[in-house]
Formats: structure tokens, sequence, C-alpha cells
């Protein structure tokens, strides 16, 4: 017969454990910020001790590449055009059917032009399911990570909730800094597209390497130990993608300046495609996992 | 009663399963025919509890697995599916049909016979039915709307009923492209011609007595609530409400908790009628968070219904995703890459392991242990989140899986965080779970011996989940009608026979270590079983040829069995699509488990259900 108050007092040491090392794990890492990498990152890992809290907005949680929130889309800075076509899958697939597309027609022959007039996304009836950046077969519209995207009624443009054209055209540096890998993996594609194009016989097509392409062909993560030695998480993101703060709504694509981080859309031949693992390429900005 | 028929013999006919073959023998074989596609027709809807009756005491289908309806407008009539299973035998269930002419738009149909007096689980998806369908059950104790409110016109799952801001049948509409100018939904249809007042509404003069058709269940005369009666009620200091049955008078009073309640997990309201402390009778009202999802499933593609499935039992959104796909994919005849069922099971166990956190966490809450230990276990459900997030895009809104695979497999960094939570971070904080409450006494006297429900009464209210097995019953679905590729691990389905809050907590803790089990033997699999990427069978599309047919699939969710019940007439979007949620049939059962009890305990009880108030109200 256990004594009567063993078990509440059981129940308090594990809480009392939880207060002491929320203290020792600040003190352990006390002023050491600069090699072991930002507190939150520490706070969040699985190795972490005591309450984790991310203080924001002072801090900010760095968000996975995939992180999804409203849809954006694509301008092709080096043909200075907008990606999308107009083609018409992402309003048939989007779930709450919050995309409406005007095409453009040719105003001589009425014949349609493949680029949208008008683009919009209510951003009060987006679900951020991602459909439209996973069918979009042109790469021409993917989902934003900016996720503060509240206002104040008064703020201009009036209608902030009602996303247009100007608001939705982000430049492909942006994109490529958002989504480092996805960006590889489109710069690889774009590449091993233009080799098979470039006059080169089929055997030599065939030849070429384009692993990327494939992802299924990629080598097997193997059996990643959970090596308790795992290097922390890498140097602090010098630049931080510009996953905070929009972007000026109504401002002109062009006069959007890419994350200081992100690579010059120069650094396009198709890069080393990145290996399952997400390291990225070099020059690429750090991917904004979770670690 | 005249049986509608129709041009059935143009459809395949039902296999006949050696069970269905009995009950054709004992009842004739033309009274009972093969329905289309699945399960067996009773031409005369009167003999509906005999044939049920003989279902569960000789056929041993002892629980109703699910209730539900489909409308054929064409044909004119609707059918009413019920669908019987054997707990803990498992194996697929057996669908009995009955047909009901439409009837007109307002009035309720000719009654069918109710089930509750066979399956009390049938009490609220019998409401359901009517509430949807205005399919009417002689019998039933409490036949009131559940979902919409009292005094609603209309009933909502119907094919010719339409929504206020109607727009098509079917998605995509066609005002989306090429000509697509944005136009907010409220200007264009600014209540138009698709909403009907009744000619002799006058707002003016109208009253209702919405709750008073509630309070007049619970034994309390409210003759009708209008401003004069109320003034009136106010002024007579003798009357509080409640009829003077017994000579002395009793403090007999009604509570309202909710539905702003911090306790009830959401917008549920219980109205609690008490003596002194104890309760004596419970209802509750629902529907709050009612959207008609079946409704908007219907008017969605075959691929859109997936994200969908997310917002019905948000804390799980990972296991609603599979079942939906699961059943589809039933339909479709395809499999997914081996891969893709491995990523499932990881995900879906991953999922058992949080929404257990959180049950527990909360349970706490309610115990009155505020928010120290929910917030301790919901710092690593969020470190689960995290993983979703990082391979989905979303913490909870994960929209993962597709027909035939997934959407995206885990990098090797994932992977490696993946097994960390696995081997080494989760089973530590299960530990930790257990010396923090399973043996606190404070915990114990509140627990132990409250909410008792026996095996037989869970398994007549359809009770599923943790609340069955800690009863006794080990009925679990990953064992009982395997999916997926659960036949290949090495688990336990963790039982209790407490039958009260205390065994459904300590069930669940057993559940979470056996996910754990099942996880370090599906990761390890999956590393030498199955190659990276390979994560959808076939190519992708967004558009999906489903042939028509009907098909119930289930999935055993952290809360209970969840199926889905669908419909297809071969198009491009379900013709039915209705779900079979856990934590809507287990609340038939809170009413026994709590009256007799405190109300302070009804509160834990309730907790004890763990309920989610997305997929109660759909």
């Amino acid at each position: 017969m256990a004594l009567l108050g063993q078990g509440i007092l059981k129940g308090l040491g594990v809480t009392l454990r939880h207060f002491i090392a929320t203290y020792t794990e600040d003190l352990k890492y006390w002023g050491r910020d600069a090699e072991t990498g930002p507190r939150y990152l520490r706070r969040q890992s699985p190795k972490a001790k005591g309450t984790v809290t991310i203080e924001y907005p002072a801090e900010k949680a760095e968000l996975p590449e995939n992180f999804r929130n409203i849809p954006f889309l694509v301008h092709d800075t080096t043909l200075d055009e907008i990606k999308c076509t107009s083609c018409g899958i992402c309003p048939k697939v989007c779930p709450p059917q919050c995309i409406w597309i005007v095409r453009t027609e040719d105003p001589v022959t009425k014949r349609p032009v493949p680029q949208p007039q008008k683009f919009f996304i209510d951003s009060t009836i987006c679900m951020n399911c991602g459909y439209c950046a996973e069918f979009c077969p042109f790469d021409a519209i993917k989902m934003n990570k900016d996720y503060e995207i509240a206002y104040f009624p008064g703020q201009v443009p009036e209608d902030r909730l009602v996303y247009d054209k100007a608001m939705l055209e982000h430049p492909d540096t942006y994109h490529a800094a958002l989504h480092p890998t996805g960006w590889a993996r489109e710069m690889a594609e774009k590449g091993a597209a233009a080799a098979k194009k470039g006059g080169a016989p089929a055997p030599a097509a065939k030849a070429a390497p384009s692993p990327a392409a494939k992802p299924a062909t990629a080598p097997a993560p193997g059996a990643p130990k959970p090596s308790a030695s795992a290097p922390p998480p890498g140097a602090p993101p010098a630049a931080k993608p510009p996953s905070a703060g929009a972007p000026p709504p109504g401002a002109p694509p062009a006069a959007k300046p890419p994350s200081a981080g992100a690579p010059p859309p120069a650094a396009k031949p198709p890069a080393a495609p990145p290996p399952p693992g997400g390291k990225p390429a070099p020059g690429a900005p750090p991917p904004a996992s979770k670690k | 009663m005249s049986t509608p028929t129709t041009k059935t013999a143009s459809l395949p006919l039902a296999q006949l399963t050696p069970e269905m073959a009995k009950l054709q023998e004992k009842f004739g074989a033309d009274a009972l025919v093969a329905a289309p596609y699945d399960g067996l027709l009773l031409n005369d809807p009167a003999k509906l509890l005999d044939v049920a009756r003989y279902c569960r005491d000789e056929l041993d289908y002892n629980m109703l697995a699910n209730a539900t309806a489909v409308d054929y407008a064409k044909e004119g009539y609707i059918e009413v599916v019920h669908q019987m299973q054997r707990v803990p035998g498992g194996g697929s269930p057996i669908t009995l049909k009955v047909r009901v002419p439409r009837g007109d738009a307002v009035a309720p149909t000719e009654p069918i016979p109710s089930l509750v007096s066979v399956y009390p689980g049938a009490e609220f998806q019998e409401r359901e039915i009517y509430d949807m369908y205005g399919v009417s059950f002689s019998g039933h104790p409490d036949l009131r709307r559940i979902l919409m409110w009292d005094g609603f016109r209309g009933w909502p799952l119907r094919k010719d009923w339409r929504e206020a801001y109607y727009e098509g049948e079917t998605k995509p509409f066609e005002s989306r492209w090429p000509g697509g100018n944005h136009v907010l939904a409220e200007e264009r249809v600014p209540w138009g011609d698709n909403v009907e007042i009744p000619a002799d509404f006058d707002p003016f003069t109208y009253t209702s007595k919405p709750d008073g058709n509630l309070y007049e269940t619970m034994g309390v005369d409210v003759p009708s609530i209008s401003s004069a009666s109320l003034a009136e009620m106010a002024l007579d200091t003798n009357r509080n409400g409640i009829a003077d049955t017994e000579e002395m008078r009793t403090d007999r009073i009604i509570v309202n908790m909710g539905p702003q309640h911090p306790s009830t997990h959401g917008v549920l309201r219980m109205v609690v009628q008490l003596d002194g402390e104890t309760v004596t009778d419970v209802k509750l009202v629902l529907g709050y968070l009612h959207r008609n999802h079946e409704k908007i499933g219907e008017r969605n593609t075959w691929l859109q219904n997936t994200p969908y499935t997310d917002r019905l039992d948000y804390i799980v959104g990972m296991v609603n995703e599979w079942g939906y796909v699961h059943t589809v994919e039933k339909m479709m005849g395809i499999k997914p890459t081996e891969r893709a069922e491995y990523l499932r099971v990881i995900m879906s166990e991953l999922t058992r392991v949080e929404s257990h956190f959180w049950a527990i966490g909360f349970l706490l809450n309610d115990l009155g242990a505020f928010y120290t230990p929910a917030l301790y276990f919901i710092t690593e459900r969020d470190l689960i989140l995290d993983l979703f997030e990082a391979v989905s895009g979303s913490r909870m809104m994960c929209n993962y899986m597709r027909f035939g695979g997934v959407n995206r497999d885990l990098t090797s960094e994932q992977w490696a965080q993946m097994r960390e939570l696995v081997w080494d971070r989760i089973p530590r904080k299960i530990d930790e779970l257990e010396e923090l409450l399973s043996d606190n006494e404070i915990v114990k006297a509140r627990c132990i011996g409250v909410g008792y429900l026996p095996a037989d009464r869970s398994i007549a209210y359809s009770l599923t989940g943790p609340c069955l097995r800690a009863a006794g019953v080990p009925y679990d679905i990953r064992r009982a009608d395997p999916y997926g590729i659960y036949d290949r691990f090495d688990f336990q389905i963790p039982t209790l026979f407490g039958a009260d809050v205390y065994d459904r907590y300590r069930v669940r803790i057993a559940e979470m270590r056996e996910s754990i089990k099942i996880l370090k033997q599906a990761i390890e699999q999956a590393e030498t079983n199955s190659k990276w990427g390979d994560i959808q069978a076939g190519k992708k599309a967004y558009t999906h040829r489903v042939p028509a047919g009907q098909a119930y699939g289930r999935v055993e969710t952290p809360k209970g069995e969840l199926g889905y019940y669908i419909v297809s007439d071969g198009g491009q979007n379900p013709y039915r699509y209705h779900i079979r949620s856990s934590s809507f049939i287990n609340l038939n059962s809170l009413r026994e488990m709590t009256v007799g009890s405190k109300i302070a305990d009804a509160v834990v009880i309730l907790g004890s259900l763990d309920i989610v108030l997305g997929e109660v109200d759909r």
C-alpha cells in the first residue's frame, strides 16, 4: 500500500524538473548563440528541455520550405513576363473556388493569348491547400509563406482581401529564396529540357543525367541514424527568406526587391540537383527547415 | 405503404454473403432482394424491426455501424441505409436498405420504423437523417432536428435543396475561367431566388419556441416562449419553469452548459437537468459548427474533397484523409505504392500519438488541473506537428494523401528527426506523463468509477474507439477489418475492463505505446522495403474517373471508427458523400454515462469521450 499522496508528490517532481530545466537550459547556452544558433531553434528541437516558448513577434519560428499560405504568381525576370498562361487548371482544381482568371484576347483576331488579363485570389475563401501550385504545369503559381496578412480597416488599398494580379505577382528570385530545393529542381528540369531540345540526338539526351527531373530515382536515404551528435542546425541563416512582411501591395513587380540571400537570376544554369537531404546547392540560401 | 420500384435490373446487384443468404432464407427472397452494388433491399419497411432484431440476435451483428440516407431525386425515393457490424468479431458490415417515397419539399415523408429500440445508437443518426432528408421515423423517442435549428424549413441534403449562396450543382464553376471577374458571393446572390420564405411568414408577429420543444422533452412545461409569456413568467414568482409533478417542490433546475463553455471542447451545448448537484437528465444541442460538409462534398470533385476532410476532426487531419482516399481507392480499384503505404501508416500513427496527448492534456483541464499538464503535452504534440508541417506544408490542414499515394516524401533530415522523436523523445515523454498523472490520488479519486458504461451498453450505443476498448471490448478497425498494411505489424489492441474515465485514460496511454511499436516497425521496414520518393501510383492527375458504385470504407481514428459512405454515379463528383463520424455517434452514450453523477463529473465524462466539434457537427 503506497503512502497516500505519493502519486501527487511524484507528479510535483515532474513539474519541478520542468521548471528547473527551463533555466538550466538557458544558463547552459548563455551567450553562445553565435555557435549554437538562435535560441528558438534550440528550444524547438526534440532535444530541448524545459518550457518551450517562442516569443512572437520578437522571435519568429523558422518556416519549412514547404510551408504554404496564400498563393502568388511567379514573374520570370529573365524574359520579363508573367509565367502564367491562364490555362485554367488552378481554378478547376481549387476546392473552395477562390481563383478568378480573365484570359487575354488578341484585340484583332479575338484569339486567346496565353496570358492572364486579370487574376484574382480571394484570400477570405482560400483554404491554403496548395493544389494550384501542385497541379500548375508551368510552375507559374506557388505558395507564399507570408502569414501576417491581417490589416486594419482604412489601410490602402481598400480591397486587400481580394488579391489582384499586381498584388499576386512576385519575381522568380522571390520564389527561389522561398523554395530553394523546388527552384533547383525546376532549373534542373529546364536545363534537361533545353539539353534535349538543343540539337542533341536522342541517345545523347538519354545519357544526359537529369536526376532531379526524376526524384524517384534519387538514392534512398538509407538508414539515417538518429545520431546524438547531429551537428547543430548550422550557422544562423544569414538572410531570412522574405516570409514575413508583405511586399508593398500594388507596387510593380520589378520594384519588389528580392531578399538579400536570394541567388541572382543569372545563377540559373542547372545547379547541382540537391540530394534528398535537402542540402542546398552552394549559393542558395539555407532551406528554411525547422530543426 | 407502396414501395417505389425502379430500374434496378440494369444495375449490377450485390453479391450475397452467407449471412445475407440466411436473412433471405428467413424473410423470403421476394421480401429481401439483393440491392444494386451492395446490401439487401427490404421491400416492406414495416418489417425493418424484425429484420434488424434477427440480425442482432441470431446473426450477431450487434452494433449499428452507420445509418444514413441517399436521395434518388430522379427516381423519386430516398434510400435509408443501415450498416450493422459484429463487435468484437469484425469483418465487413452487412448493409440493409429501405426505400421511402420523397414526399414534398416541406413535410417529412411517411414514417419508417425507427431502430432505436433495437440499436440505441441509432438515435442521433436517425435524427440526422430526419433533419437532412426529412425521413420520418415511427417509434423514435425524440425526433427533432439535430444539426439545423428547430423551425428550419427544408431538407438540406436533398438533391433539390440549394444553399444560400448557391452557384452551381458541381464544381468547378463556370464563372471562374476564362471570364473570371471577381464578384463577391453576397453581391451575386443577395439572398436571391434560392431562398424561399413561406408566404405566411411575418417577422413582426412570428414567435418560435425552439427551446420550448427541447425543454418539453425534459419534462419542463414551457407553453410557448413569447415576449408576453416571458414577462408573465418573470412576474409569477411561484413558477420557475419546471412542472409541478410532485407534491413537494424540489429544486430541479435546468442548466445550459455551453455553447461557449470551455469544458465542452468547442461549441457544444449540454442542457443538464439537476437535482441539487446530481444530474438527472442531459440533452445535447448540436449544430453550432454545422456547415453541411456532406453537401459541400457532393458539389466538390473527387480530388477537392481531400482538404475538406482535414477540417472534420481537425486534430487528426491525416487519418481523416486516409479514410477518404482509402474509400475512393476501393471504388477506383487502385493501390498506393509501397512507400506511400508506409508513409500513411507512419503519419497516421504519429497522429494517434499527438491526438492522445491532446486528449489526456485536456482531460486534466476538465479535472481542474488547468493548463500545466495540457501544455506539457501540447509541447510534444507540437514537435509532431513540426514534422507534419515540414512534410505536408501545414500543421493541421495537411492535405497530404492523394489517390494512389501521398503528396511528398520526407527528406533525410526530416527522417532523422522523426527517428529521434519515435525512438527517444516520445517514449520518454509518455513515461513522464505516467509519472505525472497515473498514480496521482486526485486523478484517481475523480476518475475511477466515473462515467461507467458496461460493454453491452457501449456496443448498443455504437460507441467505438478507446472508450469501447476501456469497457473490455477489443475492437479496433486496424485488426477487425484491416486496411492499408496494418496486417504486417505486430501490435496489441490495449483493452481494459473498468469502463470508466480512468481506464479510458489508461487505454489511451497504452495505445500510444502500441503506436510507437508500430512506428518503429514501419520506419525500419520502410527503410529496407521501399524506394525513396516512390510515392505516387500511376500518373498524378486532377481529374479522376470513379466507376459508378458505392462503398463504405473505414479507418480507426484516435477517436473511434471513421467511415465514409460514398455513392458514385460515374461522374466527376460524388453523388453521395456521407461521414460516419465517431465523435458524433459516441455522444449518443453521454446521457447514460452522465445521469446519476455529479455536475462536476459531467464535464470530465465528456472530456473522456474526447470529441471534436468539427467532426460532430460537420
